[in-house]
């Protein structure tokens, strides 16, 4: 009887310890990266770091505007193309497919989302550059935002696609029955009544979509050229734009951190920050709209 | 429940244990070497590691990339026994630094490469560095059609970068055009360079192949024979980094490869006896 | 069209003289037709991009391309042996490393600090503060884990380029998706559960340990089988620490590569882009048996 309490104990002990070191290590990755970030932000200073557009380490400028700006782009594109894709497909799936396709289309969707991002950025490499590189606008090298916008649009598909049909699903029966019951056909239930009603919803589905954009690293590393320069179109056709190299904050940080040292370094750790928040606030904002959608 | 809880801990210990035994030799001694850096060296040192390691079977010597400054900071420290880099150190490292030992083990030259099909074969000096610093755009302007040059480069850490900075544009820190294509190492430029039409890159001797075109310099060939008789103008020393004097394995190793031998296998790969 | 007659011109009618109904019905058709189209569309990107590679890669893939390792150093010769090894070994180390943290971090969230408890003042709030981190540490992006795990691992602790960094940052990586599955799969629970086996006179680790792990098990499973797969197609955080040795590793200091790292250098730095394209298919395929498995345990869960 006495051994019983002596094991729960033991085990309530052994469990908190277990809780602590887990909360520990999760709070302290935030301020090791906080702490190595704080020289640059100190010495370079934060303003300085988001509007200079040069990144030469060597001749200590640490401007990270075309990193910030190749990652929104990049991330814009893939939102023009996969969102309406997705959205569509989310509404496909909750509201008009039949059981059957509903059960292939899901499993597909389902399979895309666990595809390595490396496969994506090799089918990029070897599918989308040579075809990208067919546009005829001088100095389009099928290297750029173009590409990275397609690879990212496939891998934040599944994503928006998921949530967007949760969302679509769990409006209440009623609504949609009510509207039918007044005489609107399916397609305006759905314009006029469902998709209002799952609003929330979906855009924490695509606000979660862009952060894994952002975030996606060793795919844009691949097809987006890397160059340390400001997007901007080619041509007199501002759509151009998506043709030019970027680099993303991502790829800066994986191809200059096992070499960088000094500020060189600390920027490198900023630039972590500066991902780390602009991430924080995406998610932040969906879970704050999908929470309000429960209540 | 309780049981798969206690073995799945167990199991960690055991692992946590298992990286007891040898792995924690202190580097050089026991049979162990790192080597990380270049992509310029890679080549040759995975070549004289299985050498080595094919007279010496107690040895496991394991050879990866990174970059020249990766292997320069890995070396300073300690991260790996040895580091690689494909340019001088610089005065700043060595500051840094100053526990650093530098061997150099070989010279190579950087070859400025063009896709296959384009028909350009030779160019000069000013040429490259007009190209690189983003005043030459059309392949025109060098004997070729009427097409846009695609850049390809290298990022900043890379030795090969840094000495076709000081060797053809006069600055180890020159500034790059920026829409050049920056690649992390001399495989890729390789591959970029091989796959995209209307391309010009700069790579290690070690690296050429028949997927890409070298071009010559000032009428001069990029081939090994140039670079040994200083008529070919970008040449650079291929240096190994140790962090404080080198001993055990890491001394077999370096001492090997600095003997006859060593540079015989040098020679045959390609490069330059250290001399 | 202004010279229908009267009956024609009335609210039913729009401009050109149909019905507003008629019109509805048409954008109705025409809308359905795009949803198709969608679905179907995300079906043939998959089919595309999924096709494409396995199509590429069946032919270079064999028992030999598996059991040989890679060869010829940048000529990307050779098979991928001791990239599978070096993947084996690396989802052991960061599930035996995150495992038993994140459950057992799981367990007193949710068992002995929660909500069920019923305490109040300072305990519920630093348990709400636990869960805020975990949540966005969870969405993250890898990279910033491999930051991290450079600075500290690879080159503070001098681990160096190694299976320990490498496990070390992927155990952080998965920790708060294990913490937070297994939190929801205790939630899912029934409080009858509980409740039925304390009135029972059992000690609270008796009733988590006998009735309610058993029921959540499912549930942590598939948090468990998530995170394999995530370590398998994970990159970002393994080029920066685990190195980019093509021999497998004997010890936990040794370098190696996984093969969706060695999908990344074959494609980067060979022409080998079949051989990149036949460890892709492998990867692929890892990833089917992995979702196959979750689906096997969603179901068991949900029929529970």
């Amino acid at each position: 009887m006495r051994r019983r309490y002596l094991v729960d104990r033991s085990v309530r002990y052994l469990l908190f310890f277990s809780a602590l070191i887990s909360l520990f290590i999760v709070f302290m990755i935030g301020l090791f990266t906080l702490r190595e970030a704080w020289p640059a932000f100190r010495e370079i200073g934060l303003l300085s770091m988001l509007t200079n557009s040069e990144w030469r380490p060597g001749r200590d400028q640490f401007g990270l505007l075309a990193m910030i700006a190749g990652s929104v782009w990049a991330a814009i594109g893939s939102m023009i193309l996969g969102v309406p894709l997705a959205l569509a497909g989310a509404i496909f799936l909750a509201e008009v497919a039949p059981v059957w396709m509903r059960g292939i289309v899901r499993s597909s969707v389902e399979l895309l989302a666990g595809i390595p991002s490396v496969v994506y950025g090799l089918f990029g490499m070897v599918v989308l550059l040579p075809v990208i590189r067919k546009i005829p606008v001088a100095g389009n090298t099928g290297f750029g935002i173009l590409a990275a916008s397609i690879v990212l649009a496939v891998m934040i598909l599944p994503t928006i696609t998921n949530i967007a049909e949760d969302a679509i699903r769990a409006v209440p029966r009623e609504y949609k029955e009510g509207s039918l019951a007044l005489g609107a056909t399916h397609w305006q239930t759905i314009m006029g009544v469902t998709l209002p009603a799952a609003r929330s919803g979906i855009v924490a589905a695509v606000i979660l979509g862009v952060g894994r954009a952002v975030g996606e690293t060793m795919a844009m590393i691949m097809v987006i050229g890397n160059s340390i320069v400001l997007p901007r179109p080619l041509n007199s056709n501002p759509l151009t734009l998506f043709l030019s190299q970027a680099r993303t904050l991502t790829g800066n940080i994986a191809v200059e951190i096992s070499y960088a040292t000094g500020l060189h370094e600390d920027a490198l750790f900023a630039t972590g920050v500066v991902l780390f928040v602009l991430i924080m606030i995406i998610n932040s904002s969906a879970n704050l709209l999908i929470r309000e959608r429960r209540r | 429940m309780r049981y798969a809880f206690v073995s799945t801990l167990l199991l960690a210990s055991l692992l946590l244990a298992a990286c007891g035994s040898p792995g924690d030799p202190a580097p050089g001694t026991g049979g162990e070497i790192t080597v990380a850096g270049s992509t310029s060296v890679q080549p040759l040192a995975e070549v004289l590691s299985e050498a080595y390691m094919g007279a010496h079977p107690e040895i496991r010597i394991t050879v990866q990339g990174g970059g020249s400054s990766v292997g320069v900071k890995s070396a300073a420290e300690g991260t790996v026994d040895i580091g690689t880099a494909s340019r001088q150190v610089k005065d700043e490292e060595l500051g840094e630094f100053p526990d650093l030992r530098v061997f150099t083990i070989a010279r190579d030259g950087i070859a400025i490469v063009v896709h296959p099909d384009v028909a350009v074969d030779a160019v000069t000096k000013d040429q490259v560095k007009g190209i690189y610093e983003g005043s030459i755009t059309m392949w025109s302007e060098v004997g070729g059609p009427s097409v846009p040059i695609i850049v390809v480069g290298r990022e900043e850490g890379s030795g090969t970068r840094g000495a076709f900075g000081s060797l053809i544009m006069g600055d180890e820190e020159f500034a790059m055009v920026e829409t050049a294509i920056l690649q992390p190492s001399n495989g890729a430029v390789r591959t970029t360079v091989s796959t995209t039409p209307y391309s010009i890159g700069f790579v290690s001797f070690g690296y050429l192949d028949g997927s890409i075109k070298p071009l010559a310099i000032d009428g001069v060939e990029a081939t090994v024979e140039n670079a040994l008789n200083g008529e070919y103008p970008v040449v650079r020393p291929l240096n190994m980094l140790t962090k404080g004097e080198p001993s055990g394995a890491v001394k077999g190793w370096l001492d090997f490869i600095l003997s006859d031998d060593g540079q015989a296998i040098v020679a045959d790969e390609g490069y330059i006896a250290a001399q | 069209m202004s010279e229908q007659p009267d009956a024609v011109r009335s609210p039913e009618h729009g401009p050109w003289g149909r019905t507003n109904l008629a019109r509805r019905h048409l954008t109705e058709r025409a809308a359905f037709v795009l949803l198709w189209v969608a679905g179907g569309a995300a079906v043939a990107a998959l089919l595309a991009v999924v096709g494409y590679v396995l199509v590429q890669g069946i032919s270079v893939v064999s028992l030999d391309f598996l059991i040989s390792p890679p060869r010829g150093g940048l000529a990307g010769e050779g098979g991928i042996s001791t990239t599978v090894i070096t993947t084996v070994y690396l989802v052991a180390l960061t599930i035996s490393l995150a495992a038993p943290l994140g459950i057992g971090a799981g367990v007193f969230l949710v068992e002995y600090a929660g909500e069920m408890q019923g305490y109040s003042g300072l305990i519920p709030r630093v348990v709400t503060v636990a869960r805020f981190g975990v949540e966005t540490l969870a969405g993250v992006p890898s990279i910033i884990f491999g930051l991290f795990g450079y600075a500290l691992f690879v080159s503070a602790l001098h681990f160096g380029f190694s299976l320990l960094s490498a496990g070390l940052a992927g155990a952080c990586l998965i920790l708060p998706v294990i913490i937070r599955t297994t939190e929801e799969a205790l939630r899912a629970v029934p409080r009858s559960y509980r409740e039925g086996s304390l009135a029972l006179g059992t000690t609270q680790w008796q009733t988590v340990s006998s009735v309610v792990l058993p029921a959540a098990l499912p549930g942590i499973m598939t948090g468990i089988v998530l995170s394999v797969g995530r370590i398998i197609s994970e990159t970002a955080v393994f080029y920066v620490t685990l190195g980019g040795s093509s021999r497998a590793p004997t010890s936990l200091l040794d370098p190696g590569r996984t093969m969706a790292l060695h999908v990344f250098y074959l494609a980067t730095e060979t022409n080998a882009f079949q051989k990149a394209m036949a460890t892709g298919t492998i990867l692929i395929v890892s990833i089917v048996v992995i979702n196959a498995i979750i689906n096997l345990l969603t179901r068991r869960f949900t029929m529970r």
